[in-house]
Parts: structure tokens; C-alpha cells; sequence
């Protein structure tokens, strides 16, 4: 459990466990009240003020999830090498350990925080939030967020980016999609990475891949691409310049941009002081939105 | 397993309305956890006493309710039940769908003692 992998105090939540919150004992009656409120409200609110001030500064925000190893570092490494003189980039690395993927940044000379974690197992929007206060917005175009390499627990936080990236590699199974409902339902784009290996890794089909990311009613864009060598890597690059140009477009209509699948807290919080980020996305590339949450299915 | 730092949150939250209610105790928590939330409910409930220890929440009753995982179709308008990895449509089978519900991560309500007043 939390106990042992130790995700249970990052330096964003310490203080929630250092509350004062006990208080006199007297005799009285219960009552009971409706809260009706995210779980995550906190991480929520936080989150929203990093949306805010990446749009203010029109910055794209991208988190990148996958396993360990599926290929991440290497992507941004060939991405920064292909479009420097298009995109200023930045970079917030989530790491448990090293500093290593962030001096692989740095080394194509594009500014890099490393966020290291300890034992945690993702990033909170405390931790972004942090970071950013080492990043000149005002000299960054993209920023894309690497997170800790886990299909679980970075679902669960949002970060206050405006897209979620999801890679799957072909060294891992096909049905990772299925495995991991919760994590490639929330995918913007999946990018089925080292696909210059299908040649020899056979029992991989990525049409069996896209598949199950369909039967989770995803329907994002899957491309198969190899920063290695080069396969697939121009859709990507056709998909960040799209998804800046549809940022732009947003902030300078006063709106944000958010990702297509959000966990409940944030739903429920917009309904309270951040009212901009309430705009309603229907103008998403690939039109699955947030319908459910204009559904309203609770909180009407 | 990371329902710890979801259960810190929630403390957190707890305390605050408390706070604001002017509650000696919180005596019953009362969460919505569908399937499709990314937590677990029996993590949840096992990082409850750690999170809670020393708060006002300390002695309070942790119940989560779950809510079924439901599809509306956008091709034939159809709401049927689904799982966890097969959100497609009972009725037609498209892929075309939206959540109804299953992935509600809500503090839904709280029991508090009040403290008596002077």
C-alpha cells in the first residue's frame, strides 16, 4: 500500500498532514451536510492556477505518461533536435532518483527542471507548480511534462496541462490499453513508440493496441512512430503544431484548453472562482470533449 | 497506491468544513468511488486511519458508496451498462460513447458532532 511505496507525503502535500485540526471535546448533537466536492480539490485548485498561468504566457502543456522505459526522454531528445528553430521547449522532468533525463534535455540546450521525487509515484500539480517558478514562461512556447514512469497513480492528478500524451511501446503488450483503463482513457494522443522494433518483436500488433484503446471510447489518435529512426515522427510533430495553434486560438478567445478526460475533482471544480476555465471545449480536434461532464450526471 | 496522498486531500478537506462548521467531531465520511476514479476503495479505506490519526476525523466512520460504470451511445442513444475496459455500447456496439457515471472520485457528505454552544 501508500505505506510502502511511500507516495503518501510529497513535499506539495506535507503541510495537509500537518493541519491543527483537533478541537475541544463538548456534548452536542449530529448533523449531518452535503459537501458534494472532489477528493482531490486541493491538488484541483492548484492545478487550475498552473492552466492559468501557462495560458496567460501561451505555453502548451503536455503531460507525458507511460511505464519506465517506454521511451519518453528519447522522444523529447529527437522532437527538441527536429523543431528547435520552430518551438522554444522546456522541460519538467519527474524522475524517483536521477538527474539524468534532465541533463539529456539540457544537453540539446533547452532549459530542464528536474523533479525529483524520492519514493513517489507520480507528480502532483504542487510539484508542477514548484517547477515552474524555474522556467521563464515568457521564453517557452511548449512545456512538455515527463512524468514518473507508472500507468497507475499520475491518472489521477491533474497537473494543469492542457493535453495528455501517452506513449506505449512495442517491447510491452498490446493490451496495455485494457490493463490500464483509467490511464489511456485519459489519452489525448497515443503514441505507439519504437515501432522500428515491430519488425522483430511480431507478437505486438498495433492494430490490436488501437483497438482496445477504442473499446475504452477513446478517440484519440494513435500513431505509431521510432525517434530512432524517424518512422512516424512527422505526425507528431503535425499533432504539437495543431494543438499550439488550437491553444493560441483559445487563450486569445479568453478560453483554455483542457484535456479530454478529467478526473471528477476538476470537474467539480470548476464551478467555484475560476470561472474562464469553466469554457466549454467544443471545439476539440477530436471531438470527444467532455461531454459527460456536460452531462452533468451529479452536480445539477 | 497512491490513495494515501487522495486520502491526505481529503482530511484536509474534511478539516476545513469542520472548521467552518464549527464541529468538535466528524463522526461519518461518505464518499463516491466508481471504478473508473483510478482509486481503490479498500486502499482508500486502509489509508483512512493513517491520514485521519490526530484530526477531527479521527474517530469518524469511512463509508464509500460505488456507482455503476454507464455509457450513453452518441450513434443510437442508447444508455447501457459497461466495464471497466469495454465502454462501448450494449445496444449497438459503437465506441462512439460517453460516461454517465463510473468515475466519480467525490466527497459526497459528512456527520458532524457540533460543539455546544455557550
Amino acid at each position: 500500500m501508500c505505506d510502502t511505496c511511500g507516495c503518501n507525503v510529497t513535499e506539495g502535500n506535507r503541510h495537509l498532514i500537518e493541519g491543527d485540526g483537533r478541537l475541544a471535546r463538548t456534548e452536542s448533537g449530529r448533523e449531518a451536510i452535503s459537501v458534494l466536492q472532489g477528493l482531490l480539490s486541493e491538488n484541483d485548485h492548484i492545478a487550475a492556477h498552473n492552466r492559468e498561468h501557462f495560458d496567460r504566457h501561451q505555453v502548451l502543456a503536455l503531460n507525458l505518461m507511460s511505464s519506465p522505459g517506454s521511451g519518453k526522454t528519447r522522444l523529447l531528445e529527437e522532437t527538441i533536435a527536429a523543431l528547435k528553430d520552430e518551438f522554444r521547449f522546456a522541460v519538467v522532468e519527474g524522475d524517483l532518483e536521477t538527474e539524468n533525463d534532465a541533463q539529456r534535455i539540457r544537453d540539446k540546450g533547452v532549459p530542464a527542471v528536474q523533479i525529483t521525487t524520492g519514493t513517489a509515484c507520480h507528480l502532483d500539480a504542487h510539484m508542477v507548480h514548484n517547477a515552474l517558478h524555474e522556467i521563464d514562461l515568457d521564453q517557452v512556447d511548449i512545456v512538455f511534462v515527463e512524468n514518473v514512469g507508472n500507468l497507475v497513480c499520475p491518472a489521477s492528478f491533474d497537473l494543469g496541462q492542457h493535453r495528455n500524451v501517452i506513449l506505449l511501446s512495442v517491447t510491452e503488450g498490446d493490451d496495455k490499453p485494457a490493463k490500464y483503463p483509467v490511464m489511456f482513457r485519459a489519452a489525448d494522443l497515443m503514441l505507439i513508440s519504437k515501432s522500428d522494433l515491430l519488425a522483430v518483436l511480431d507478437d505486438f500488433e498495433p492494430n490490436r493496441a488501437e483497438r482496445h484503446l477504442r473499446e475504452l471510447a477513446n478517440r484519440a489518435p494513435a500513431f505509431r512512430v521510432s525517434a530512432r529512426s524517424g518512422d512516424g515522427m512527422q505526425a507528431w510533430f503535425d499533432w504539437l503544431r495543431s494543438e499550439f495553434a488550437a491553444l493560441r486560438e483559445r487563450v486569445q478567445r479568453g478560453e483554455t484548453m483542457r484535456p479530454a478526460i478529467q478526473p471528477d475533482g476538476q470537474l467539480m471544480h470548476s464551478h467555484d472562482d475560476h470561472a474562464h476555465d469553466h469554457a466549454h471545449d467544443h471545439g476539440h480536434g477530436h471531438a470527444h470533449t467532455h461531454h459527460h461532464h456536460a452531462a452533468g450526471h451529479r452536480h445539477d | 497506491m497512491h490513495e494515501l496522498s487522495v486520502c491526505q486531500g481529503l482530511i484536509s478537506q474534511v478539516e476545513q468544513i469542520a472548521r467552518r462548521e464549527d464541529a468538535e467531531s466528524v463522526t461519518r465520511i461518505l464518499l463516491s468511488v466508481g471504478p473508473l476514479s483510478g482509486v481503490e476503495p479498500q486502499l482508500l479505506a486502509d489509508a483512512f486511519p493513517i491520514a485521519a490519526a490526530g484530526t477531527v476525523a479521527e474517530h469518524a466512520r469511512l463509508d464509500i458508496e460505488s456507482q455503476p460504470i454507464r455509457v450513453k451511445c452518441d450513434t443510437c442513444g442508447a444508455e447501457t451498462d459497461a466495464s471497466a475496459n469495454r465502454l462501448l455500447c450494449g445496444s449497438c456496439g459503437d465506441f462512439r460513447t460517453r460516461l454517465v457515471s463510473g468515475d466519480e472520485m467525490l466527497l459526497m457528505s459528512l456527520e458532524l458532532e457540533r460543539r455546544e454552544r455557550a
